[in-house]
């Protein structure tokens, strides 16, 4: 194996060196010849009757070529759901149309009206501006509760109610959780809210339409994390156009975070106008746009309640969430707060019972789906928190709560569903007890105090599934695809290989990884291997990149088309050498005979392969390449231990981050630096998530978080050097590299911790707050030290609850 | 954008006379006035840039008489204040990111008087001066509420003057998203009194919090804040990132921790 380049090794990211000296190729770097420019007129109101577009004045600006709206999109298809949710009672859900353009009615702040092509951007620019849409309003509804009223406004008036779906799981434990939780010793109830993310990628959205009349081909250039998916949902669904004859191509892509899986209407836009127009059409998102454009995440609002015995065993878990779906269903979220989310309330803990219910609700607000981690950080939170308070109530340590509940025995039956293969969980709370410095915090807090500071430590333990996955299953759970992946190795006649993924890299670094595992199994160099991703016409109908599945199902296939070449390979090399097929052995590079000296190199078989003089032509076919379709047997179950360390100022409700701790279980990791990014990553957002980040509507649905002047990122300077492990390894036991994945560990276990973090500082200081719904803005901090009900400050249009949340403003802090 | 002319003269006299063209704009820093032409929510039909004149450029220190030119930047103020004047130094030196300061300048700064903005709240408490190039204003009077001066159609501010206190400091709470202030509070102390200017809270812009400066004339210590009453937060902002209550509260805190730092 070579030294540094194989599995477990940390070779820098290859990719970075094109994308830090400014030649990575964008979309938003493609511009083709004779392009012209798409501008999309937006509604700048939340719910309202489209009677008219007036665009004559607009048709005879300088430079507008043509001006495009629903009419024109007659002949197709709305932009599709690729997953179907089925309610309790036997309904398949509501599922509305999603024109490309409005028809008749807008639903959303920047739902799309109209598009203005022209011949550059400042012409089309001028020309939306002057395209008069003949808008009546409509009241607007953002509450989720509210919505459900029986004589709230619909969001879509050919459907029944703003009820897309009510799910319940599992089904038949419902009557028995009901039971266990009415004869628990103790019942712990927490109403909480998952604020509102927007992804916000460094790389705004961009699609790129071409059409080529001699072939008759559509080509589109766009910001994906899965080309072929978008290429399926697109031709098949919205345009009509056969998959030979539609290529979409996702070149270099700034960063996705889920908001670029999903079909957008922009995409099909540029694809249709292409064709019309015979000439290419581009469409590059402004950050403003993008803010009320691209799908957002998160936005469930629970009540969740867990029963204990005397002993403070868990015995049954009850959940009831409203999960906001925005005006329309993006292509994945219906998914989201069910399979993704339902199936991961178990935890990490051998709870027996457990009942979900969640109703997703349309409301005139952007569409959410996906974002790192989708429905497995909300039910970390959920779990993460109610345990946490449950200790509090009873009194006794949160991590011997958490100890004493533990699964220890795998495979693990949970009763949602999901069969966890392997985890320790006791191994990654002692080895985030033993980073975090935990037995030295009474010393430190004793120094805050002294600063006058509170001081606070929570904790999380976390569990997910990635690596989606079995596609019979998802097929039984609603999905409208198969989740498998596909690779082609192709040997180059002098021994270097191409691989062609189905996975798409968008910051996570493939390009070195897999280049590492096919290195290790072959033992040449890897920069002798080259990763090919983004191009429906280059690479095997594949699925991408989300869900952190790339290594764990994408690298799966890889390894599987590696053992095919390896195996023919062998059979070439057993020629050449005149033994026995049976005998030989490649390593380093070299096949040998076992129990002789004779050897030959890689690269003489490879070139055998393809210049067949001394070849076994009667047994197998030259060439060397190979294609793997991988569909794993399950998920994998990454896990850990989350430490967060916060001080609070008292006066001002100012929280910081002074430490924080990751203790990861990833199966065997391939990389550790690329990991230790990955992990990161994951807590900028998570910790963003918990202390700034917020997407906040007024209750007019207008979004007041549309800028970077009211929606707080959290930048580097915000955040302690982190603590990052994963020497806990429990190797997935389906795959065969024992891989789990790490793309959303950091995102899903921070969150909790840090919000029970601030709670720790606050009930230590003697304050007695029990819940503050994130972001902790000082503010909202504040607010909750001054007594100030718990859910005060959810500027989220949030389900209300006449108990625990009657507080609740919408839009103000 | 939309089209417009741009002019850059390197006289005040010639940025004078070619702002009497009908809308047009004076252009110093560009970092407010860009991203509003950039969003099209600005229709200049002139741009007049500042930014060549050179006698709007720079920082004067005669005894405690201080005089910057309203084409300064704040990193230029950042460094030029840094021994004599530090407080001000750090509150230039806390504006926005290295490429603000590079760019930004004063006069944009207190010509825009942004409710949120640093430079007014230094200014008032600094004894400040506006000059323009008809007249000087007295900051007291200059400041007039929310994005409200007292400049003229095409009045250029083209330095501001100010007095170096005894002891100052600028305590700012940042907004958690924009990162100006949420609420930060000047406080000067002068041989004849104390000065206390805050911005980010009121609905009227930057402003003197007179019960403070009494308190603080009679005895410069936090603890003379302690018995105050709290600003009325009914006439304070309330947004996303904090009611009126919260920020009449940090008001107080505000001006304490700019006592003891100063
Ligand atoms: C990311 C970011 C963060 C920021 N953070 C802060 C912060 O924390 N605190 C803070 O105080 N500010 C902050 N700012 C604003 C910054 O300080 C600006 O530079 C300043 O407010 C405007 O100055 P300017 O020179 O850029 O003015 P411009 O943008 O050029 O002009 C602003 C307005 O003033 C007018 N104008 C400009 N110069 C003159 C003049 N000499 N006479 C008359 N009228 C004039 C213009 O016509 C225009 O209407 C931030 C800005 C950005 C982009």
């Amino acid at each position: 194996m070579p030294k540094d380049g194989g599995i477990g090794t940390s070779p820098k990211r290859r990719e970075d060196v094109r994308f830090l000296s400014g030649t990575g190729r964008y979309t938003d770097d493609i511009n083709l010849h004779g392009q012209a420019y798409a501008v999309f007129v937006r509604s700048d109101v939340a719910h309202g009757r489209l009677n008219g577009i007036d665009t004559e004045a607009a048709a005879d600006m300088p430079g507008v070529i043509r001006i495009f709206t629903a009419r024109d999109f007659e002949g197709c298809g709305g932009v599709p759901c690729g997953w179907q949710i089925t309610s309790r009672d036997g309904n398949v859900m509501q599922e509305p149309k999603h024109p490309i353009l409005a028809e008749g009615k807008v639903r959303h702040v920047g739902d799309p009206i109209a598009v203005v092509v022209a011949e550059t951007l400042a012409q089309a620019r001028d020309a939306a501006e002057a395209v008069m849409p003949d808008i009546e309003d409509l009241p607007a509804i953002v509450d989720m509760k509210a919505a459900l009223a029986d004589d709230a406004p619909k969001v879509h008036d050919e459907l029944s109610s703003n009820l897309c779906y009510d799910w319940g799981f599992v089904e038949e434990n419902r009557e028995a959780v009901d039971r266990a939780i009415k004869e628990a010793a103790h019942v712990t109830t927490l109403e909480l809210v998952n604020n509102r993310m927007i992804a916000n990628p460094m790389e705004p959205r961009v699609a790129v339409g071409d059409y080529a009349a001699h072939s008759d081909e559509s080509t589109l250039y766009t910001t994906s994390q899965n080309p072929h998916v978008i290429r399926l949902l697109m031709g098949a669904f919205v345009l009509n156009i056969p998959e030979h004859k539609l290529r979409v191509v996702a070149p270099d892509v700034g960063g996705g975070f889920g908001t670029k899986i999903f079909h957008y209407a922009e995409e099909a836009f540029c694809t249709f106008a292409a064709k019309q127009l015979r000439r290419p059409v581009k469409w590059t998102s402004t950050r403003s746009e993008a803010f009320m454009s691209d799908a957002h995440g998160r936005d469930h609002v629970t009540k969740i309640e867990l029963a204990l015995d005397e002993d403070n065993n868990f015995t049954a878990l009850r959940t009831d969430t409203h999960a906001n779906m925005g005006a329309y269903l993006s292509t994945f979220a219906p998914s989201v707060p069910t399979w993704l989310h339902g199936t991961l309330m178990a935890g990490n803990y051998k709870t027996p019972l457990v009942y979900v219910n969640v109703k997703a609700v349309f409301t005139n607000t952007v569409p959410v789906d996906a974002y790192r981690g989708a429905g497995r950080p909300e039910a970390t939170y959920q779990l993460e928190r109610i345990v946490d308070k449950a200790a509090r109530e009873l009194g006794v340590d949160p991590i011997a709560l958490r100890r004493q509940n533990f699964i220890t025995e795998f495979p693990y039956q949970t009763p949602v569903a999901v069969q966890y293969d392997t985890g320790d969980y006791h191994a990654t709370m002692d080895k985030l007890l033993d980073i975090a410095d935990h037995a030295g915090f009474e010393a430190r807090a004793e120094e805050s105090r002294k600063k006058g500071k509170l001081r606070g430590f929570g904790i999380s333990h976390y569990i997910e599934a990635c690596g989606i996955a079995p596609s019979n299953l998802v097929g039984q759970l609603g999905a409208r695809a198969g989740l498998y992946e596909s690779a082609t190795v192709r040997v180059n006649a002098t021994g270097s290989i191409s691989v062609m993924t189905g996975s798409h890299s968008h910051g996570q670094g493939h390009e070195t990884t897999f280049a590492q595992v096919i290195a290790e199994m072959i033992g040449i160099d890897a920069d002798q291997v080259d990763i090919v991703h983004g191009d429906t016409a280059r690479t095997p109908m594949g699925m991408g990149t989300y869900g952190s599945r790339s290594i764990a199902v994408g690298g799966s296939a890889m390894v599987r088309a590696a053992e095919k070449v390896i195996n023919k390979a062998k059979k070439i090399a057993a020629h050449l050498m005149e033994a026995s097929e049976g005998d030989i052995e490649l390593k380093d590079g070299q096949f040998t005979v076992a129990g002789t000296d004779k050897s030959v190199a890689w690269g003489d078989v490879t070139l055998a392969a393809y210049v067949p003089h001394n070849y076994p032509l009667e047994e197998i076919e030259p060439g060397l390449e190979e294609t793997a379709f991988y569909d794993p047997a399950n998920f994998t179950y990454p896990s850990g231990g989350y430490g967060c360390e916060v001080e609070v100022d008292s006066e001002t409700g100012l929280v910081e981050v002074v430490g924080f701790a990751a203790a990861d279980d990833f199966g065997n990791v391939i990389n550790p630096m690329i990991v230790e990014g990955q992990v990161h990553g994951g807590l900028a957002q998570g910790i963003g998530q918990a202390l700034w980040e917020n997407c906040a509507y007024d209750a007019d649905g207008q979004l007041l978080s549309a800028s970077y002047m009211d929606y707080a990122m959290p930048r580097s300077t915000d955040l302690p050097m982190f603590k990052v492990d994963h020497s806990c390894v429990t190797p997935c036991t389906h795959n065969p590299l024992g891989v789990k994945g790490c793309g959303e560990a950091g995102a899903i276990g921070s969150p909790p911790a840090v919000v029970n973090a601030v709670l720790d500082a606050l009930n230590r200081g003697g304050i007695a707050v029990d819940h503050i719904d994130m972001p902790l803005s000082p503010a909202r901090v504040w607010a909750a030290m001054q007594g100030a009900g718990a859910n005060l400050g959810a500027a989220q249009p949030a389900a209300r609850s006449e108990d625990t949340a009657g507080g609740r403003s919408v839009g103000t802090p | 954008m939309y089209d417009f002319d741009f002019e850059r003269p390197t006289t005040i006299q010639d940025a004078v006379e070619a702002l009497k063209a009908e809308e047009a704009i004076a252009f110093s820093g560009g970092q407010t006035l860009m991203p509003t032409m950039k969003q099209r929510l600005a229709m200049p039909s002139k741009v007049v840039s500042l930014t060549a004149i050179d006698e709007m450029k720079g920082v004067r220190l005669d005894g405690t008489s201080l005089w910057i030119g309203g084409a300064t930047t704040h990193a230029t103020v950042k460094r030029e204040l840094a021994e004599s004047y530090p407080a001000m130094s750090s509150l230039a030196g806390r504006i926005g990111d290295p490429s603000v300061r590079s760019r930004g300048t004063i006069g944009g700064s207190v010509a825009n008087n942004d409710p949120s903005a640093c430079y007014p709240a230094g200014t008032l408490a600094s004894k400040g001066v506006i000059v323009t190039d008809r007249r000087e204003i007295p900051a007291d009077e200059f400041f007039q509420g929310m994005f409200m001066t007292a400049l003229e159609e095409g009045e250029i501010v083209t330095a501001v003057k100010m007095q170096v206190p005894e002891r100052a400091h600028y305590a700012k709470f940042i907004q958690p998203a924009s990162r100006f202030p949420l609420t930060a509070v000047y406080v000067a102390k002068f041989d004849d009194g104390v000065r206390v200017a805050v911005t980010g809270a009121s609905e009227m812009g930057v402003f003197r919090w007179t019960e403070a400066e009494e308190a603080l004339s009679s005895g410069f210590d936090a603890g003379a804040i302690d018995g105050l009453a709290t600003p009325d937060g009914a006439d304070m902002i309330s947004d996303l990132h904090g009611s009126g209550d919260y920020r009449a509260h940090l008001v107080k805190v505000m001006t304490k921790r700019a006592v003891a730092a100063a």
